[in-house]
């Protein structure tokens, strides 16, 4: 018996949202399964999402592995699963809110100080401006683990500018093309309104100085990004104008953007840069992606910039520890979504039992990202644990740890059939005048056999990702 | 609409008619090899083509004398020469996937399908490629996108961007190539009307695909008079510089109509196309012939700055 | 003490910039230390329309405004013209609207990054104090700082950082406080980047009339001004502008101009600026 939640069987027996692709999967040829595999390959391909993961890297012509056996939720896992995403994505917003603000919680010592303004996150030119609504990050995209029936962990926040959900879209789009039956037999809730609520999100939270209908733009680091595709794609979904730097220009009170007919203002943009690079007039000085002048019309409230400079200080791996302190600090609620187990190498207490289990845990880097300066004990040799312990005792306070996590498994197509590999889900969760989150999200699987390891540029790939009707 | 999508459009629109002249020179390089050298001490046919590719300075400090294989390579393959059909369709190709979508499906898929087409042909064995099947591949390819810009694409801004872009190219090609013709190909006035002058000609128009419209439109022999008539001034003609002129005006009133706001690219190109109009054969024999195509192909040039000034470069006037 | 001041930059560009923004930090703002009686920023490009505009206060208590200008810029003049009257808080920074966390001013940039000498230097002066208070630690690394460094202009440039200062051991203001800020922040001390006018003395201590210098953030006590280059703390003779992590992020003028990106363009700066004493 595997140690691992397999989220398509219960011992033997089918759980209920699966049981028709139980069905569908046992029923299909191995000829019809690699004829629709590459069916679905050539969609990808013409279609052009071609697409690296966000500082993944990689070649931007490569395609992820698309699986074609979904994911699926029921109704009453989604119902939990969405409260708790809201529930955070809201308390974030409150904290960034907050934290550039008058900066309760840090008062109240419910978050060491130091940990929020002295982060490389936090932006100094950021503070005492609130932008429309309260708002600071428009989208959350919440990394999900599940570990059993009831158990859904939260892995990380993302406040900035969350990668990934052009493959959430068009996952669903070439599933519904390929097998459209699956859509007849089973009640499946779509996401096909998420281009238009991320659209919605933008306008409600356009700068009161904007009278009219607010035009919206995404910009865009350039066609040689990596995630270019999805900023094409998003772009053309939401019936807005793509623009690069260059295609912007501050005048007076306001940003606009040249166009053929003479300069047009823009009220929001969604920025799919980093701050460092925004405006080089008050970030780095040598950018060239971003726009001169821009924070200016920003901070006097000319333009809402989406997510808002500053945001990435609530997504930082040492702030992710107190983020169910902030559910309980903001909204009064006890928070729906767990956090990991996290050990802070800061605390004497919790850096005796990290150095005591290092073969059992996963160290991290308190800043790092993408995998980098990281320890995973059980896959570890005994020597790089003996270098990682150095590190930790050396300087304690940059290393977090955490148990290594029993990730689910879901069905997958493999080789020879169909077999369980290990899956996580990011969620987008909207948060303008509404926080809204469409049902679904997108599901990354580790496709390598007993791999835990689901990023794309280790062997991962994507699945389509339903959730069942009420 | 941007101006740096509309400036995109644009240059799709360019290189692909671009694509198109080199692929034309090929053949008229590989026709005029054919003729039996008569001339004495007449210049290399290849050296004319290159020529009047504008490369011929390039070529020869690249590769030396002008054989045919590597004139092809040059103007085929060579990545680093700029109007190498290789290059033109990447440099579509690149513009088409930043304003991907503001294009359609079928528009997408041919530029993109030429593409990985010709990077399969760089990783093929030159000897399978002979040079009739690099030139018949490159027109079908232009032809093709050319339908699908027709067939699928929005009449919008857009679409008049990638039209002025044709137009503003090809005038420009036709009056180059005419010039060449006549002022490089030819390398004695004594030759005029020899032999070898006609059968040039005549190379010229298949190599605008207009020889047989030619012989429909004219009949008889082929003159300089008649050719410049017929390239030049001709309304029928798809390559004439009237024709060419006769597009820009239309797709400019078009922009300025949707716009509601009429621009100086507009005046100029009416300017132009008034003279066109009132113009004879015998005007342009008055005024020299490499006179007139070079006050043509100046003319065209300011009216594609005037277009890059008024949409492509976003500037505040 | 009334001071009046006239500032006036001019850029000359050639070839012309084919348009240019700019952020201005050149308001002071009112604190117990300076009250603003007359302030006026004035901008001029010839021929081309200048766009002002997107002016608002930071968290930090600047006034910041956005000047753009389109066209064919050939030369840009910024005059501000003002008249403060100041008092001398023993270079105490009181009654700033000040939003920001002091503990954000514990980030080194790379203006002000410490390498081991400046650590060392910071350690050293530290080490003897024994349990003294944040006030005289302050005081201690600024008297440090100006002991290191000889003040003299022409040794170092705009681009010269507190380790590279340190080890030529010679530098203008910019590098006095460079130095101060990235030791005071080595040491856990808050510390930013302030730029302002100082009166030149009729007894030459002061030596230049557009000026920076430090402030180090002092529990109980809120910010307080360092001059290391000229050995004092802040008083009635100094008008302070802004302040930022460093030279660059605090600097009265930031901007870019878009030229041509392949010719090298000659960006001629005049920079004159008189602060002179009214009478009472």
């Amino acid at each position: 018996m595997s140690q691992y939640f397999n989220e398509m069987f219960d011992g033997a027996s089918v759980r209920p949202p699966y049981s028709t692709l139980e069905h569908w999967a046992r029923e299909m040829s191995a000829d019809l399964r690699s004829l629709k595999q590459s069916e679905a390959e050539a969609l990808f391909r013409r279609i052009g999402i071609t697409f690296a993961v966000y500082g993944e890297g990689g070649d931007p012509d490569r395609l992820i592995p698309f699986d074609m056996f979904p994911r699926v939720f029921s109704a009453g896992e989604w119902r939990k699963l969405e409260a708790g995403v809201k529930q955070r994505a809201r308390a974030l917003n409150a904290f960034l809110a907050d934290v550039y603000g008058r900066g309760e919680i840090v008062k109240a010592g419910r978050i060491p100080a130091h940990l929020v303004y002295k982060n490389a996150a936090y932006e100094k030119a950021a503070v005492g401006f609130m932008p429309p609504l309260g708002v600071f990050s428009h989208i959350v995209g919440i990394d999900l683990v599940r570990t059993g029936p009831e158990d859904f962990f939260v892995l990380e926040d993302n406040c900035r500018t969350p990668s990934g959900v052009s493959y959430m879209l068009e996952n669903r789009e070439i599933m519904m093309r390929m097998f459209p039956h699956l859509f007849q037999e089973s009640r499946i809730a779509p996401v096909e309104a998420y281009p238009n609520l991320l659209k919605r999100t933008f306008a409600s939270v356009a700068p009161q100085k904007c009278d009219r209908d607010p035009t919206i733009v995404i910009l865009t680091p350039g066609h040689f990004n990596s995630a270019y595709y999805e900023h094409s794609f998003l772009a053309d979904m939401m019936g807005v104008e793509l623009v690069e730097g260059q295609d912007l220009f501050v005048s007076g009170d306001f940003c606009y953007m040249r166009t053929t007919e003479g300069p047009k203002k823009v009220d929001v943009i969604y920025r799919r840069l980093d701050d460092d690079f925004i405006d080089p007039l008050c970030f780095r000085p040598d950018s060239m992606l971003g726009v001169p002048g821009l924070m200016n019309v920003y901070r006097s409230g000319g333009v809402t910039i989406c997510s808002a400079p500053g945001a990435g200080v609530a997504d930082d791996k040492a702030i992710y520890t107190y983020v169910p302190e902030m559910v309980r600090f903001y909204l009064g609620e006890e928070p729906i979504l767990a956090n990991v187990p996290t050990w802070q190498c800061a605390k004497a207490d919790d850096c005796k039992y990290v150095l005591e289990n290092l073969k059992d845990l996963v160290v991290k880097e308190v800043h790092g990202s993408g995998g980098y300066g990281m320890l995973v004990g059980p896959k570890s040799t005994k020597e790089e644990i003996e270098i990682f312990r150095h590190k930790i005792e050396d300087r304690p306070d940059n290393y977090i740890a955490q148990p290594t996590l029993a990730l689910s498994t879901c069905p997958t197509f493999v080789e020879d059939g169909v077999a369980p590999r290990h899956v996580d889900l990011r969620p987008y969760c909207l948060v303008g005048k509404d926080v809204e989150l469409v049902p679904g999200g997108l599901t990354r699987v580790a496709l390598t056999e007993g791999s835990l390891v689901v990023n794309s540029s280790q062997g991962g790939g994507v699945k389509d990702t339903w959730v069942m009707a009420e | 609409m941007l101006s740096r999508t509309a400036s995109n459009l644009y240059w799709i629109a360019r290189y692909m008619e671009r694509a198109e002249t080199s692929a034309r020179l090929l053949e008229v390089g590989a026709r005029n090899a054919l003729m039996p050298n008569i001339g004495g001490g007449m210049r290399n046919e290849w050296e004319s083509v290159l020529n009047a590719h504008g490369t011929l300075n390039a070529f020869l400090d690249k590769y030396g004398d002008p054989v045919q294989r590597n004139v092809e390579t040059f103007l085929f393959f060579d990545r680093e020469n700029p109007s190498s059909i290789a290059s033109c369709i990447s440099a579509a190709r690149e513009n088409a996937r930043i304003v991907r979508t503001a294009l359609t499906t079928q528009m997408w898929d041919a530029i993109n399908t030429a593409f990985q087409e010709v990077r399969e042909m760089e990783r093929t064995e030159r000897s399978a490629l002979p040079l009739s099947d690099l030139v018949e591949w490159t027109l079908r390819v232009c032809a093709l996108v050319r339908g699908t810009i027709d067939a699928t694409l929005l009449r919008n801004d857009g679409y008049h961007f990638l039209q002025l872009g044709y137009f503003i190219e090809r005038a420009d090609n036709t009056a180059r190539l005419l010039d060449v013709k006549y002022y490089v190909l030819l390398p004695q006035v004594s030759m005029v009307g020899s032999g070898l002058d006609n059968f040039q000609w005549g190379t010229l128009l298949r190599a605008l695909s207009a020889h047989r419209a030619f012989n429909w439109a004219y009949g008889g022999e082929i003159t300089a008079r008649k050719i410049a008539d017929f390239l030049i001034l001709n309304r029928q003609c798809p390559r004439s510089i009237y024709s060419c002129v006769s597009g820009i005006t239309d797709h400019l009133d078009a922009v300025a109509r949707g716009y509601g706001k009429s621009s100086a690219a507009q005046t100029q190109s009416r300017a132009m196309l008034a003279e066109l109009a009132e113009m004879r054969v015998d005007h342009i024999f008055d005024e020299g012939m490499h006179e007139f195509l070079s006050r043509v192909i100046g003319d065209v040039n300011r009216l594609g700055f005037a277009v890059h000034d008024t949409y492509l470069s976003g500037d505040i006037k | 003490m009334k001071l009046q001041v006239r500032h006036k930059t001019t850029y000359r560009f050639d070839p012309p910039t084919r348009s240019m923004v700019q952020s201005l930090r050149l308001t002071p703002s009112a604190f117990e230390g300076q009250q603003i009686n007359a302030w006026d920023i004035t901008c001029d490009a010839g021929d081309c329309p200048v766009e002002t505009g997107s002016s608002f206060t930071e968290g930090a208590g600047d006034h910041i405004m956005t000047v753009s200008v389109r066209g064919e810029v050939t030369e840009f003049t910024v005059t501000v013209t003002g008249e403060v009257e100041t008092s001398d808080c023993s270079g105490v920074v009181k009654g700033l609207r000040d939003k920001v966390p002091p503990l954000a001013y514990l980030r080194q940039t790379t203006a002000s990054w410490p390498n081991a000498v400046l650590k060392d230097l910071a350690r050293d002066t530290l080490i003897d104090l024994g349990t003294a208070g944040v006030l005289q630690q302050a005081h201690a690394l600024s008297k440090a700082t100006s002991d290191a460094l000889d003040f003299l202009p022409g040794e170092t440039e705009a681009s010269t950082s507190a380790a590279e200062a340190i080890g030529i051991g010679k530098g203008v203001c910019q590098d006095f406080t460079h130095v101060l800020i990235g030791m005071a922040r080595a040491s856990d001390i808050p510390a930013r980047y302030v730029t302002g006018y100082l009166l030149s003395g009729s007894d030459g201590s002061a030596h230049e009339a557009s000026h920076a210098w430090a402030e180090l953030y002092v529990a109980g006590l809120g910010w307080v001004g360092f001059d290391a280059a000229n050995e004092c703390c802040p008083d009635e003779r100094y008008i302070r502008l802004g302040s930022g992590f460093d030279a660059i992020d605090a600097a009265p003028i930031r901007g870019i101009s878009v030229g041509e990106v392949d010719q090298e363009m000659l960006e001629e700066l005049l920079v004159d600026v008189a602060v002179t004493q009214m009478q009472q």
